[in-house]
């Protein structure tokens, strides 16, 4: 056998390494990232002569079960057709046996790298509602996201909000209407082919509901993501994430140790009813919580009219505070024309 | 998990059950054991060889006679059945080891001498220091705990790559592939990039459309990889530690 060298060597790991399009419409460019799954793709669609991304799962396992959880994010994706969703194009395999799918290139920033650049709060607050309406859409069509954090979340060059991998979502029920023969069809490719068993731990640290962390899989609710928004929007508001030993609030065998989070501690400077939102949705007891997702962006659309926000029960001050708060311009205008009125009444007395 | 989902298929490329060499060599079964250790001493001889020679300086016949040891010794003392895939990398336990045995080199040297040496392990040391020749290491850059990891790591590549050449060249014999293991041996296995001929060139030179050099290397890479990955997977013994090494062995690690 001959020497290999250190050039031959590279050559054939990278050769190993990027996928095998033969007979596909795609011709990679570059590779744009990589998880614990597989790496992302910019490829061309020779076809459509269009950039897209394609997520190509890197390696098999034993079980095939990461193979099957790639299909089945495609597949939920292909089911949220929503603005702020990464649209799925196209699903299959490749000749080298690799699993992929193909959706639209997204080339913006992840929200935790541009959040810096974000000095404006009702900025950050906007890209929030987004977030909180594309969540509310996938819960809606009874998609539950189990990963949402800043680094999940991306932000085009035009400032569409979007909300990225899929990889654990879990198909908590069925849409409500009534079983046409195209929605059958859509179960039936919908159908949990991998299913998380209880006692299973996925997700982020920091992120993560309690219930969530301690592997509770089959309690579960929309309210696991409303921690998960909340701890975003903590992460928005105060620049970092929260502390994962406060959200963790325990692991399996541990109970929930850290009642409540505020951000107005990471951040005084922090408008109470914000935080008091941002609290609520990170409340560690499900029930305490918002019940929607819409609910919580609600609050925030709230706040940012100047409205009072369900999370933060106000005095008769606070609420004079908000209203002059809101009316600010008004009441500028009011005083220096009541002003003015007195002072040319003082003028032409005198 | 449920394997008949449509846009899925193929399915039969992953491997549906996985024999471990690393598992096998604490079978009872001496045929089993003795198939699992040729497997492991076939891919980490020459890394071992070269770490003797450059850690420790040995001179060569030293280097064979402690290699043939080293490797008789993880066979006769059960070694493996110390390793735990969770705690390091078997690379990693192999040079601690290795370097376990050379505390004791005399004594080992001695053993041998004596015919202390209970299976005698038949390997290419000529080819291993004919390898030696083209590495670029100076032995003081190795002498890291990390830096030996790294350089083995390198040469467990080398060797595991190498092997998988060979059975990708009997593999393509057996076919009635052999141009495409040329223009792979050709293009992909040339030693300097300025040796590498263009696909055109390659086209002329074989007799073949250029569209047929691309086909015909997408499909001699396309087995090399799946060759390499159950090379790595017999040498591995969880999912876990196949899906790490296999990352670390393509130079595709997350970020």
């Amino acid at each position: 056998m001959n020497w290999l060298s250190d050039d031959a060597i590279s050559r054939l790991q990278a050769a190993s390494a990027l996928p095998d399009l033969t007979g596909t419409r795609y011709r990679i460019l570059q590779r744009i990232g990589s998880g614990g799954m597989g790496a992302v793709y910019q490829a061309e669609d020779a076809v459509l002569e269009r950039r897209v991304a394609l997520k190509i799962l890197d390696l098999p396992d034993d079980s095939g079960e990461l193979a099957v959880r790639l299909l089945r994010e495609a597949q939920i994706l292909a089911r949220l057709e929503h603005p702020g969703i990464v649209p799925v194009h196209d699903a299959g395999t490749l000749a080298d046996g690799r699993v992929y799918y193909a959706m639209k290139l997204v080339e913006g920033q992840r929200l935790d790298r541009l959040v810096t650049s974000m000095s404006v709060l009702p900025d950050r607050l906007r890209v929030f509602q987004r977030i909180c309406d594309a969540v509310a859409f996938a819960h809606a069509r009874g998609i539950l996201h189990r990963d949402l954090k800043p680094d999940n979340i991306m932000i085009g060059p035009f400032g569409e909000v979007l909300v990225m991998d899929w990889g654990i979502a879990k198909i908590l029920h069925q849409p409500a209407k009534s079983a046409t023969k195209p929605d059958r069809e859509a179960q039936a490719a919908a159908r949990p082919m991998w299913k998380t068993g209880h006692g299973t731990i996925l997700g982020t640290p920091g992120y993560m509901a309690p219930e969530q962390a301690r592997g509770e899989v089959e309690n579960l609710d929309q309210r696991a993501d409303i921690y998960s928004l909340g701890a975003i929007l903590h992460f928005l508001l105060t620049g970092q994430p929260a502390a994962a030993e406060q959200c963790s609030t325990g692991t399996k065998n541990q109970p929930s140790r850290n009642p409540s989070i505020a951000p107005s501690t990471a951040a005084p400077s922090m408008p109470r009813a914000l935080a008091a939102i941002a609290q609520k949705a990170m409340t560690p007891e499900a029930a305490g919580r918002y019940h929607f997702a819409a609910q919580l962006g609600e609050d925030v659309a709230r706040f940012l009219d100047g409205l009072p926000v369900s999370a933060y029960p106000e005095n008769i001050f606070q609420k004079v505070a908000r209203w002059g708060s809101r009316y600010r311009l008004a009441i500028v205008l009011v005083l220096t024309y009541l002003v003015l009125r007195a002072l040319m009444l003082l003028w032409f007395r005198r | 998990m449920t394997g008949d989902t449509k846009i899925g298929g193929r399915s039969g490329q992953f491997p549906a059950t996985r024999w471990s060499a690393i598992l096998a060599a604490r079978s009872q079964d001496p045929a089993e054991k003795s198939r699992a250790l040729e497997v492991i001493v076939s891919a980490y001889w020459k890394p071992i060889y070269k770490y003797l020679r450059l850690r420790w300086g040995k001179p060569n016949e030293d280097a064979k006679d402690l290699t043939q040891e080293f490797f008789a010794r993880l066979i006769e003392k059960d070694y493996l059945s110390d390793f735990n895939p969770a705690k390091a990398r078997l690379r990693t336990f192999l040079r601690v080891c290795a370097d376990r045995f050379l505390a004791n080199g005399f004594k080992a040297a001695n053993r041998l001498k004596r015919g202390g040496g209970a299976q005698h392990i038949s390997l290419d040391f000529a080819a291993a220091e004919a390898e030696l020749c083209h590495t670029k290491i100076s032995i003081p850059t190795i002498a890291s705990p990390q830096a030996m990891d790294d350089f083995l790591e390198k040469e467990f590549i080398r060797s595991l790559f190498g092997l998988a050449v060979e059975t990708l060249r009997e593999f393509c014999a057996r076919r009635g592939k052999q141009v495409h293991f040329q223009l792979f041996e050709a293009y992909d296995l040339a030693v300097e990039e300025s040796e590498r001929t263009g696909y055109e060139g390659l086209a002329r030179h074989f007799g073949i459309a250029t569209t047929d050099v691309t086909n015909y290397l997408a499909f001699a890479r396309r087995e090399f990889r799946r060759i390499a990955l159950e090379k790595l997977r017999e040498m591995t013994a969880s999912d876990a530690e196949f899906r790490r090494e296999a990352r670390a062995l393509l130079g595709v690690e997350p970020e």
